[in-house]
């Protein structure tokens, strides 16, 4: 195993009173160190569920059914909880959506920055405050130093992700997933944050795996990306060619749909009609023929693998 | 700032919003005195502007910048401070409920979650009819059903639906009946606050398409305000750029991207993410957008602004017409300081 991270056929599903619906169905993926990897989809598409499984975040109804996750060549997905807590927030550090509620809001900065490095190694308080204080300049926080006695209600939400993302640095983890890390900021702020993480990314090797909806974003600071629909990767590959030339109909289309990309301003933009199926109610062959225009008679009947589409893409399509 | 065509104009609103709370809360110590204290939100400073007929003019900023406020101003929704506001020549900020009642009709409002904007206790028949009823208590019961089938085809809304509730729908869906709603009296203007941004991308095109399909059939004005600037490029006439409650940039939608002149529209669009591209230089802003309660003296943008010197804090710029229309509110662009 020379991956970092490496995802095998992960199934999670969610057992409801009238039976198991699947979240999760056959995602793979590698990551390598220091790689920057996009998961670009809809809500309801998995991209949070794979992110969340990967730390086994997943909580009841939900587990997963089937699939094996290695970290460095271990195989994590067998691990215990006592034993997964070692890596969770450790060796892998997570980056939720909103920055209002992922900060405890009765405890200052400096007490949360503290707790979580001694959750995780033998260390003492002044030591655990000199990093935190050096994590905070690297994040580019103005005077750190009095931040570290502050409360999250006395910050604005892009330096409370900055934090965020300074309390995720502090156990200098090899993979960090950031789950919409910018959605509910102003686009400015977005890009001094998406700035950030490129380069603290860059200057420690870490890995990241970026979970958006944006494909500008992805498309700016990723490397590879992985597009979800219902449950499934429908298109894997490098970010410039899948991008440029989109071999899935679902990705051309979700990229022919931003304003702006191909459409003339005024004029009517291309769209995908209907809307992705509720995971309960999922079509049988390809999840995407209702919505496709390039549909035939084997897409209803037989579901699409990923398999090779050139210019090192994988495309979940029968007719490409 | 009257033109020809000009359907609505707002002249110099001001909306300040009092947080300060009951006595106890406004109670404050100060110079060994006990006093009271008001605190204010300068939500919308001294905006002028005018929309002409057929035209999309959007109102962009970020969050905090008064974008919201000033389209709730316009349809009364909350009484400006001081200023007006007309439409087709007259006075509409300061007329009775009864007074109102015909503007009503004709300006409607979609707003920005289709979760919340709709009653969940109504069918979409009763969210349709309840408009006409109130507005049109002439129409019989078939006349107002001819008018819901009508309007809910237009928005692409399966007519078999007509009996469900809004739980029953999806975002998109909610977003169709809340447009079809704004239509239904056939208005000829529509505020719409931040109607995509709650959607999916794919979703989101659909409606755009169906608004600008709506706009063109009906040749509605359409006063759209958003954050996404994508959005903005791709359906606006005109933009007016907001920040801190104050019109920074007011240009042609294709002058404002290919030639913005504003320091803080030039950072704004900078900031954009494209697709396909990586990122261009983008323009750096020092510091935070500062609380609209302790507005900065001058320019309220001096703080963060590259180019301001000793006149940005002292002087309010005021809006200046450049020599191709567009209008800027910025010292350093009047005396040639900005570097393109």
């Amino acid at each position: 195993m020379s991956h970092l991270l490496e995802v095998q056929d992960l199934e999670v599903k969610f057992a409801l009173r009238f039976g198991d619906i699947t979240a999760i169905d056959g995602v793979s993926f590698v990551l390598d160190k220091g790689e920057k990897l996009g998961l670009v989809g809809e809500s309801g598409a998995g991209k949070s569920v794979t992110g969340f499984s990967i730390i086994n975040l997943i909580s009841k109804p939900g587990y997963i059914s089937k699939g094996k996750i290695f970290f460095k060549g271990n195989e994590i997905s067998s691990y215990s909880d006592e034993k997964m807590r070692k890596i969770r927030g450790n060796r892998i550090s997570m980056i939720f959506q909103d920055p209002m509620m992922t900060l405890n809001p009765v405890f200052t900065i400096g007490f949360q920055m503290v707790e979580t490095l001694q959750a995780h190694r033998k260390i003492s308080k002044a030591d655990a405050q000199d990093i935190a204080l050096e994590k905070l300049k690297k994040v580019h926080i103005p005077s750190p130093a009095q931040r570290l006695s502050q409360y999250p209600h006395e910050l604005s939400g892009g330096m409370r992700q900055r934090i965020i993302i300074a309390i995720s640095l502090l156990t200098e983890p090899a993979i960090i997933i950031a789950d919409e890390p910018t959605t509910a900021l102003d686009v400015t702020i977005q890009a001094e944050i998406m700035d950030l993480l490129q380069e603290l990314c860059e200057s420690d090797n870490m890995a990241l795996i970026l979970i958006t909806h944006d494909l500008g974003v992805v498309s700016q600071v990723t490397e590879k990306i992985a597009v979800m629909y219902a449950g499934k990767i429908i298109e894997y590959g490098s970010t410039d060619q899948v991008v440029k030339n989109p071999i899935h109909p679902y990705t051309e289309g979700l990229i022919k749909s931003i304003p702006g990309t191909v459409i003339k301003p005024g004029e009517d933009l291309v769209q995908i009609p209907g809307m992705m199926p509720t995971l309960t109610n999922i079509p049988p062959g390809c999840a995407f023929n209702p919505r496709c225009y390039l549909k035939e008679a084997i897409c209803t009947t037989k579901t699409p693998e990923l398999k090779d589409a050139g210019n090192g893409i994988l495309a979940a399509c029968h007719l490409k | 700032m009257n033109e020809e065509n000009t359907i609505l104009s707002i002249k110099n609103v001001v909306k300040h919003f009092d947080i300060s709370g009951g006595f106890l809360d406004q109670l404050r110590f100060k110079n060994g005195r006990i006093g009271l204290e008001k605190i204010t939100v300068k939500a919308v400073n001294d905006v002028s502007l005018f929309v002409k007929k057929g035209e999309t003019l959007s109102v962009v900023g970020e969050s905090g910048c008064g974008k919201s406020t000033l389209a709730r101003v316009v349809l009364g929704l909350y009484p400006p401070d001081s200023g007006e506001i007309h439409y087709g020549g007259t006075r509409i900020d300061n007329l009775s409920h009864e007074q109102m009642l015909p503007f009503r009709k004709k300006i409607q409002m979609i707003f920005q979650d289709p979760y919340a904007s709709l009653n969940p206790r109504k069918t979409v028949q009763q969210t349709l009819e309840e408009p006409l009823r109130f507005h049109h208590p002439e129409l019989s019961s078939n006349e107002i059903n001819d008018k819901i089938e009508q309007v809910m085809e237009q928005v692409g809304v399966d007519q078999a639906w007509i009996k469900r509730y809004p739980h029953e729908f999806s975002g998109g869906q909610r977003q169709r009946i809340s447009i079809a709603r704004g239509l239904i009296l056939d208005p000829e203007f529509i505020v719409a606050d931040e109607p995509v941004s709650a959607l999916d991308v794919s979703i989101q095109a659909q409606i755009l398409n169906l608004l600008m399909k709506a706009g063109r059939e009906r040749d509605l004005t359409y006063l759209f305000i958003t954050h996404d600037l994508s959005v903005v490029r791709h359906i606006s006439t005109r933009v007016a750029v907001m920040y801190l409650g104050t019109l920074c940039e007011l240009a042609k939608a294709e002058d404002l991207f290919a030639n913005p002149c504003h320091p803080y529209t030039k950072a704004l669009l900078s900031a954009i993410p494209v697709v396909g591209e990586k990122r261009a230089k983008q323009i750096k802003l020092k510091g935070e957008v500062p609380t609209p309660v302790n507005l900065p003296t001058g320019c309220v943008f001096h703080a963060r602004c590259v180019y301001a010197n000793e006149r940005c804090i002292n002087q309010v710029p005021a809006l200046l017409t450049q020599d191709n229309g567009t209008c800027v509110a910025c010292h350093a662009v009047e005396e040639n300081r900005v570097i393109s």
